[in-house]
């Protein structure tokens, strides 16, 4: 892959809208593209000072700062252009309230790792996966001693929960992108009744997970990243019933980063699937194309 | 075929590097630990390490497994889960010979605890019956979770205050020959679900007063249970727990319970306490270790306590608290405080806390940062009962900490559906009835041990497999104590549903070593939150009697210094709760000094 392959890379954010150098459209999202960071700051101001679910300011300004500085050196080095630092902003944020490491260096490899990926690990172009879903993918696979995700619940107060779930389904919808969350809500508490069935346990354990912060960033930002997600609705829609579908397997042989192992495999695979269909269709269509494509 | 360009060749070489790097810190990480994994004999331990620790609790005449409670049916299925707590042993001599006794709860239903009295043949006989301290825990009263001892009517005798999860209990020793029961004269509540309970005299009056940290609350009753809504409603934000009591000496075998008037109120769910003089000031500081939450320190400015944890940078991240320690690792006259929580590979890594005072803060403006990771002591698995303590007399302490939380199967884990409760909402967490099942499954079971040892240059290496501690019960309270006056701290581990075990400590002769058994006067008898300050070889190191540390125990009274080689030992100052200074020149190495405070 060379460099005239990549695309600009530069989203207003993980997710939402056309990349920002081209500038937000109506016609592609009634969002701003600055809603995303606006509304993933939100979580974690709330988050924090109702709970203090940061394990520490500096943790967080590490990861958040490796991804920026990551984004702008890969920008520069390979698109010649500096992009647009919103989705860098996003990863970073994410990387900082869901892992969970005593160390620091965990935090500095995975915003680089995640950042790093979508630079690296491209199809015809496009990456292929969520940046923070893959960095931190990879560091549980790769550092599994060193660290975890956040696992943890918001505390006993539902307010806080309510505002973020309320917040982000407005957002998500003014996105077009509701129909992701909802599908994938709808079928996690489906397949929740499933899984307790199977196992025996109570339904509300096999419910609670999906009360916990970690799904709410794994919902809003990560299931719903548009330049990881294909392109028609109803493929979004199939796509999040697929990651709860993998996830339910996941769960069922016991693993605690079930959502997060359940995207990291069908969202790529989803992708190529895509991809090559595309590539079928416009192959289908004009055979030069194909031909000029692979010469 | 087209070009590639460099920079791709290079953002691609630089990903593959980020990939390795776990692997490279792994490997970095385990060649600096110094860690010694494999077993030693006992002359290449003594050698390398200076100790060994040979394992004698049969030999010593001691056979004791203990039992853990049976609680209400509503609970059957995560019994092993809930009912995890209650293994926990304490020094105490009770009869004033000069040896120090072992007091182990047990906690089954009716079950015996035990007291065993040293009987200065590394042997040990069991009291605990004809002393009237065996059967406390008779069904309806519930049963013992811990015990702290103290003298809190100064009669030179140390009476037992007994923790429970159900009735609390106060024990009058009468003068070694047996124990009265004055719980009601005391004025104690009918019924506390603890853990935790610390001796100390927070307003200098020279009687001891007591601290004891609610776990479950009070109006649950565990064996007959109203709701099993009683579950913690978060993992790490609870305030659903235990409130928290402070009983006020006021002489004559009374107390007042006063912590709301000065200051105390929590419901976190407290597991751990230590009192230590933190700033200098002559008062004790209350530390608080809370499970599901931010750790508490109380400050005592001498009229009320201030809760100042997350200013002193020690409440700010919530973990899983389950044991406070107090150690002058630095030789500097300054307490680190060490907190331990749960570490599970892939699961959860909390890390253990090490609170060193920072740089340039002290007395109310002393904040911590947590060295932990720097200094090796972090990663301790389900840690619970952790002490300092010089174990090779090398005038360093050193840090041993047990663990391991459930060992039934060890080829079936309930992390899995631990995090997925763990995760929900306070409605779902804190109901037992939404809890998985265990099914026999193991929840950081079958843990290895570990014996830190505090090299004197800022890092501890782990030597447990090396010099001797190679069991993997699960772990609750350890304690420290020269059972055999030998100059050598002896350790003694109580595990839940586990064998009570005594592990004898052999130092090498060449390192030297002082003790101090002191008693007040104008101060409580006990001494407790006195502090010796011993000046040799040009550093210095202060210790303190405690009135209670670690995980449900309680160490010797008696302080004990290591020296190393060819000490030359300068001084040593008292500081007496009352506030008297007292300083003792012309010390001789590999001594014992029974000091009585100045009238």
């Amino acid at each position: 892959m060379n460099q005239s392959t990549i695309e600009p890379e530069v989203q207003p954010a993980e997710l939402g809208g056309k990349p920002a150098f081209r500038g937000w459209t109506p016609t592609s999202s009634h969002l701003n593209p600055y809603v995303p960071p606006a509304f993933i700051t939100l979580i974690l101001v709330i988050g924090h000072l109702s709970f203090g679910i940061l394990e520490s300011y500096q943790k967080t300004m590490l990861a958040i700062v490796t991804s920026i500085i990551c984004e702008l050196l890969l920008g520069r080095l390979l698109l010649k252009r500096w992009p647009n630092l919103a989705s860098a902003y996003i990863t970073g944020i994410s990387v900082g309230i869901l892992l969970r490491a005593p160390g620091y260096w965990p935090y500095i490899v995975c915003a680089l790792l995640s950042i790093t990926s979508k630079y690296v690990l491209r199809v015809n172009g496009r990456h292929i996966f969520n940046p923070s879903n893959f960095g931190i993918c990879a560091m549980l696979f790769l550092a599994s001693d060193a660290v975890a995700t956040l696992s943890i619940q918001w505390g006993n107060n539902l307010a806080a929960m309510a505002v973020i779930w309320v917040l982000g389904s407005l957002i998500i919808w003014r996105a077009r992108r509701f129909h992701i969350c909802a599908t994938y809500v709808a079928s996690f508490l489906f397949l929740s009744l499933v899984r307790a069935w199977i196992t025996g346990d109570p339904w509300l354990s096999e419910v609670s997970p999906i009360t916990g912060p970690e799904y709410q960033l794994f919902i809003f930002f990560m299931i719903t990243d548009p330049k990881t997600t294909v392109k028609s609705k109803l493929g979004q829609c199939a796509v999040a019933f697929s990651v709860a579908v993998a996830e339910m397997f996941f769960r069922l042989d016991q693993s605690i980063y079930a959502p997060l192992y359940a995207l990291f495999c069908v969202g790529p695979v989803a992708l190529l699937i895509e991809m090559a269909r595309n590539s079928r269709r416009s192959g289908l269509r004009s055979p030069n194309v194909l031909n000029s494509g692979t010469a | 075929m087209k070009k590639v360009p460099i920079a791709r060749i290079f953002v691609t070489l630089f990903f593959v590097g980020l990939l390795m790097t776990p692997a490279i810190m792994r490997r970095y990480a385990s060649s600096h630990s110094g860690s010694s994994k494999n077993t030693l004999d006992r002359q290449t331990a003594l050698t390398r390490h200076g100790f060994y620790l040979e394992e004698v609790s049969h030999s010593a005449g001691i056979d004791l497994v203990h039992q853990a409670p049976t609680l209400d049916a509503q609970l059957a299925k995560i019994m092993q889960e809930v009912a995890s707590m209650g293994a926990s042993v304490s020094i105490v001599d009770f009869d004033r010979d000069g040896w120090p006794d072992i007091y182990v709860t047990n906690s089954a239903e009716g079950s015996k605890n035990h007291l065993y009295r040293n009987m200065h043949d590394g042997t040990f006989k069991d009291v605990a019956e004809e002393m009237g301290i065996a059967d406390v825990n008779q069904p309806g009263t519930g049963v013992s979770m811990g015990a702290v001892w103290g003298d809190y009517d100064n009669d030179g005798y140390e009476d037992l205050f007994l923790i429970k999860w159900g009735r609390p209990e106060l024990y009058h020793n009468d003068a070694g020959k047996g124990f009265t029961r004055v719980s009601e004269q005391a004025g104690l509540p009918p019924w506390i679900n603890a853990n935790t309970a610390v001796w100390f005299d927070y307003d200098g009056d020279g009687l001891l007063d007591l601290f004891v940290g609610g776990y479950y609350s009070e109006d649950v009753d565990l064996w007959h249970l109203k709701s099993t809504r009683m579950m913690p409603d978060s993992f790490e934000y609870a305030k659903n727990g235990g409130r928290k009591y402070l009983f006020h000496n006021l002489g004559g075998g009374r107390f007042e319970e006063v912590s709301a008037k000065l200051g105390i109120e929590s419901r976190r769910w407290a597991l751990a306490s230590g009192a230590a003089d933190l700033r200098g000031t002559g008062h004790q500081d209350l530390f608080v270790a809370n499970d599901y939450g931010v750790s508490e320190l109380y400050r005592y400015d001498g009229k009320r306590f201030h809760e100042v944890g997350e200013q002193a940078g020690v409440g700010f991240a919530p973990k899983s608290g389950m044991s406070v320690s107090f150690g002058d690792i630095f030789n500097q006259g300054k307490y680190a405080v060490y907190v331990s929580n749960i570490s599970e590979d892939g699961a959860l890594i909390q890390g253990n806390n090490l609170w060193v005072p920072k740089e340039g803060t002290d007395g109310n403006a002393t904040r911590y940062e947590n060295l932990a990771r720097d200094m090796g002591v972090e990663l301790g698995g389900w840690s619970f009962g952790a002490q300092f303590g010089d174990l090779n007399n090398d005038g360093n302490l050193d840090l041993y900490v047990t663990n391991g939380y459930v060992s039934l199967d060890r080829n079936r884990s309930y992390w899995y559906d631990f995090t997925k409760i763990a995760g929900g909402n306070s409605s779902i967490i804190g109901d037992a009835k939404d809890w998985p099942a265990i099914n026999g499954r193991s929840l950081s079971g079958y843990q290895q041990k570990h014996v830190w040892l505090n090299d004197g240059a800022g890092k501890f290496v782990d030597v447990a497999q090396a010099i001797g501690a190679t069991d993997t019960y699960d772990g609750r309270a350890v304690v420290f104590a020269d059972l055999w006056n030998n100059g050598a701290l002896d350790v003694i581990e109580a595990n839940q549903r586990g064998p009570l075990l005594v592990y004898r400590n052999t130092v090498a002769p060449e390192n030297k070593w002082i003790e101090f058994d002191l008693h007040g006067t104008r101060s409580n008898r006990s001494a407790i939150g006195a502090s010796v300050e011993l000046d040799w070889n040009g550093q210095k190191q202060v210790q303190t009697v405690s009135g209670g540390s670690g995980f449900s125990a309680q160490n010797d009274r008696r302080i004990h210094f290591g020296l190393g080689k060819n000490p030359q030992v300068e001084k040593a100052v008292i500081h007496w709760p009352s506030g008297k200074f007292q300083t003792l020149d012309s010390l001789n190495p590999n001594e014992f000094y029974t000091i009585e405070e100045p009238r």
